[in-house]
């Protein structure tokens, strides 16, 4: 740095960094950063890492208000959390009882889903290794893919999102159950191991479900059924990690009704 | 005060908590617990001031408020960022995984990711931001230094001594 110059505070690179600065002071902090190399460095990396905030985060202002923060609709709201309740007991108390407990909580799925987690386990299999068409509508289309299917099944669906778990969503395609339409998602780890959720229709809701588990070949499936809408979370993981990943799933699809 | 007045501010709520959180669940949790105080409180606010400053004020408490519930056994100054996250656990994927960004704001302490978000996402002025969260400006200024260059490490895969495990 020349003679004469003061060197930057560390406000002002914040503030150059965060665009809070009139043009006069903007062009002498400026100035300033073209001889101290690394204060300029650190600006920029700060300028980055904003706008990659935005880029991750600000997809959530464009989503529609859940309309259960209105707390006029609060009766709803403890509808939501007792069946949140029912579904965390049976996590606790579920792995911790073990085989008795898991054999106690049911065993005969509704009749229009006996077939549930087999159909999911095989379109699990058939479509997780496919390389260049694993779904057919893109997880950038997203609000379309949820219009098409939600249309296509005659229910209103949701996507989860799995990102906390480190599962991106890469996309979803309709299917052929046994006697009507279905829904994949599939969700993918940086590393390339996929998930995928299987979603069927009924004509009418009635008799909720905990959850069950299936294993079908070497795949691992959770399913449960919520209103019209019966679910199948499938995955070559551990049954513990399969359960976290349900639940997360059932509360935010809980969430949404 | 109405649910209609609050309702122009959720949407930003709902990102900052997103980012504060992670997990979408928790983080609209924590929107709703921040509505429903604020409907309460409504007699609180002056109508001359800024309502989404004093949302934000409201979920930064509401939000301490749950940290300290879970961290009981835990001293306050935890809560002030100078501790690490109880839950970063520094293994050698450590550095790998804190490329992405979410996972790097994770493993920022709570009281740093605050200022971060507030400052880079919400756009809040350092006065403002200190006002939501009851600081000094001055802490606020720091706070920001240490967040900022804990991500820009994490970021870079650079070790990150802090979050070291004490053995």
């Amino acid at each position: 740095m020349s003679e004469g110059r003061r060197s930057l505070t560390v406000e002002e690179i914040h503030s150059y960094a965060d665009g809070r600065l009139d043009a006069a002071r903007r062009a002498e902090v400026e100035a300033l950063l073209s001889e101290d190399p690394d204060a300029a460095a650190r600006a920029e990396a700060y300028r980055r890492q904003n706008e990659a905030l935005h880029a991750q985060f600000d997809g959530v202002l464009e989503e529609p208000v859940p309309a259960h923060f209105d707390p006029r609709l609060r009766s709803a709201r403890r509808r939501t959390l007792v069946q949140r309740a029912a579904v965390l007991a049976w996590l606790v108390i579920g792995p911790a009882a073990g085989w008795l407990a898991h054999g106690l909580i049911d065993r005969s799925p509704a009749p229009e889903f006996a077939l549930l987690p087999r159909a999911a386990a095989v379109a699990h299999a058939v479509y997780t290794p496919e390389v260049i068409h694993p779904v057919e509508v893109a997880a950038e289309q997203e609000r379309h893919l949820v219009q098409w299917l939600s249309k296509r099944l005659d229910a209103p669906l949701r996507v989860p999102d799995l990102n906390a778990f480190a599962y991106a969503l890469v996309g979803g395609r309709l299917l052929p159950a046994d006697d009507g339409p279905a829904a994949q998602f599939m969700y993918q780890t940086a590393q390339g191991v996929r998930l995928t959720l299987y979603v069927r229709a009924r004509e009418a809701g009635d008799g909720d479900t905990a959850f069950r588990y299936a294993r079908e070949g070497g795949v691992s499936v959770l399913y449960w059924i919520d209103g019209r809408l019966g679910y199948a979370l499938s995955g070559e993981v551990e049954r513990t990690e399969l359960l976290t990943m349900a639940e997360a799933v059932y509360r935010q699809l809980g969430l949404s009704g | 005060m109405k649910f209609e007045e609050l309702e122009a501010h959720i949407p930003r709520l709902r990102r900052y908590a997103l980012a504060l959180m992670r997990d979408r669940v928790e983080a609209d949790d924590l929107v709703q617990d921040t509505l429903e105080r604020a409907l309460r409180k409504a007699s609180l606010w002056r109508r001359d001031s800024d309502l989404r400053a004093w949302l934000f004020t409201i979920m930064h408490n509401v939000h301490v408020n749950r940290l300290r519930r879970e961290l009981r056994n835990v001293t306050v100054p935890e809560l002030d960022g100078e501790i690490e996250n109880l839950s970063v656990d520094a293994d050698q994927d450590a550095a790998l995984e804190a490329r992405d960004l979410t996972a790097a704001l994770a493993r920022l302490p709570v009281g740093l990711r605050s200022v971060v978000l507030l400052v880079g996402l919400e756009q809040l002025s350092y006065q403002e931001a200190a006002s939501v969260l009851g600081v000094p400006v001055g802490t606020v200024m720091s706070r920001l230094s240490r967040g900022r260059e804990r991500l820009r490490a994490l970021m870079s895969g650079e070790p990150v001594p802090h979050l070291r495990r004490v053995k």
